[in-house]
């Protein structure tokens, strides 16, 4: 795993292969972003809010408070930042990257890389092979992150 | 910021833990306890039990042995320990005595090496092999009643006293395994104990208040099992919830886990049996 993740820190520009269906992405490190969309199809942002909140997900509001939700009877985490005004901190593509493989900026962050099958160790039978969101999740997450702004 | 809370257990646990910030913990002693719940260690981390991060309500069901839902297996316990089992027709009492005596500090070293096999052995391992090797009874199996009111029964005995285990001589090799599962990624998830236990204790995930993971509580009552649970049983849901194989009950990986986790709160009081939610 290490070395996936230095090979990808030295390299310009390096393709891998993200998940079981042979998914390839090409991070670029000289500004930590993931310039393609992982399916071509633009994102759903009221799709995205799903994924966003549901507990067999993202689940990201484990650990990101959003002002936004904050009427939605929903238990809000503070482990990682606010991201209130995320939509306006990041593009696309940088948020692609952080949603894909954070690991790939911080080697030792808890958030989970939510597009990577590989380099895992002791992963339940159930899970196996698997990303945590499929590609198009990714896409519709974005698309409701970009509309979060205060 | 715990605005965004809402609902009746939201409110008693934002409060419980805004409270808990705002007392010294080194400085608060349970009724006969010989060790505050607290303490600064070399490092200058103040290293706190469970307990210090629960509710109010919570603290006071444990701190009630009337109101403590597994109390009654400390009394079931005492009636196991002098209760004939097996071929040989022994009970504990029989080769041990006074619990409170021979078990005083048992509770304090465990997991421990056996001398005999070099091999680490949790205070389960220890029970069944007194109930195969000495009593001629059947094993009981680790999650059972039996077991848990057994291990319940004699980790009691040292209550209030500081944890104490051995993590030198034979143990060394077994604490550096546990040592480095603590700090290895698993599951789907990709996360080591060490990034909710060190990193983002005191923090929310979700409507989870991250504690230490301390392990001076166990067996420990827990309000979401609706019963008490052995360390290994806590240790597997965190596996679970980050999507990873679980360790066999029992099993090697759980048990060095265990003695490392014994050791980052050496020191901590025995509290069994603990309530947490
Ligand atoms: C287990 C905790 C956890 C989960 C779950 C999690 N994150 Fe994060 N996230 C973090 C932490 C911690 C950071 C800060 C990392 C750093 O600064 O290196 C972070 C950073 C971020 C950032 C950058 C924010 C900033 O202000 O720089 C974004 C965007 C983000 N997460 C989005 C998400 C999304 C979307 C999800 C779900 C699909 C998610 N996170 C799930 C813990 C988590
Ligand atoms: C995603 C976050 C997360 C990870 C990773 C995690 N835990 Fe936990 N753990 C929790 C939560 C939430 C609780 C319940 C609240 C508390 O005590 O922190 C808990 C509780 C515990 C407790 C009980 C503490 C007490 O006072 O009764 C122990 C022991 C424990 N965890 C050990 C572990 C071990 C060992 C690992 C790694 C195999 C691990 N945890 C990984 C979230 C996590």
């Amino acid at each position: 795993m290490k070395t996936l993740i230095t090979a990808l820190v030295v390299a310009t520009t390096f393709a891998v292969s993200a998940s079981a269906q042979d998914m390839a992405y090409v991070v670029n490190d000289d500004d930590y972003t993931i310039e393609k969309s992982l399916t071509g199809v633009p994102g759903d942002a009221g799709a995205g809010q799903a994924a966003f909140v549901g507990r067999k997900k993202g689940n990201c509001l484990a650990c990101h408070a959003v002002e936004q939700l904050k009427d939605s009877q929903l238990f809000h985490g503070e482990v990682g930042p606010d991201l209130s005004d995320v939509g306006n901190s990041y593009s696309a593509e940088e948020l692609r990257l952080r949603i894909v493989d954070y690991k790939v900026i911080n080697d030792d962050v808890i958030m989970p890389a939510f597009f990577r099958s590989t380099g895992l160790s002791n992963v339940g039978k159930k899970f196996k092979d698997k990303t945590i969101l499929s590609a198009q999740e990714v896409e519709d997450i974005i698309a409701y992150l970009l509309t979060l702004k205060s | 910021m715990k605005l965004f809370l809402v609902g009746l257990a939201a409110l008693g646990l934002s409060l419980g833990a805004a409270q808990a910030q705002d007392i010294d913990w080194t400085k608060v002693t349970l009724e006969g306890f010989e060790v505050p719940l607290a303490y600064e260690n070399e490092d200058g981390d103040l290293i706190r039990s469970g307990f210090t991060f629960r509710t109010p309500g919570t603290q006071a069901m444990q701190e009630d042995d009337f109101a403590n839902p597994a109390f009654w297996r400390v009394d079931e316990g005492e009636i196991a320990w002098s209760t004939p089992e097996g071929s040989e027709g022994k009970s504990c009492a029989d080769c041990h005595g006074d619990a409170a005596e021979s078990m005083a500090t048992v509770g304090t070293e465990y997991p421990k090496v056996d001398a005999e096999s070099g091999e680490l052995l949790a205070l389960e391992h220890r029970i069944n092999k007194c109930r195969t090797e000495n009593m001629g009874a059947e094993a009981y199996k680790w999650e059972s009643q039996g077991m848990l009111t057994m291990t319940v029964y004699v980790r009691h005995q040292s209550r209030g006293k500081p944890v104490n285990v051995a993590v030198d001589g034979p143990a060394a090799p077994f604490f550096e395994e546990g040592k480095a599962l603590y700090n290895k990624r698993v599951g789907q998830l990709d996360m080591a104990c060490k990034h909710c236990h060190e990193d983002y204790y005191g923090n929310y995930i979700r409507a989870d208040f991250l504690s230490q993971g301390q392990s001076n509580g166990f067996p420990t009552y827990r309000q979401k099992w609706g019963k008490v649970g052995s360390i290994h049983r806590r240790i597997r849901g965190c596996m679970g919830n980050i999507r990873g194989a679980k360790y066999p009950y029992g099993s090697h990986e759980n048990t060095v886990l265990e003695l490392y986790i014994a050791h980052r709160g050496k020191g901590l009081p025995v509290e069994t049996p603990a309530v947490r939610n």
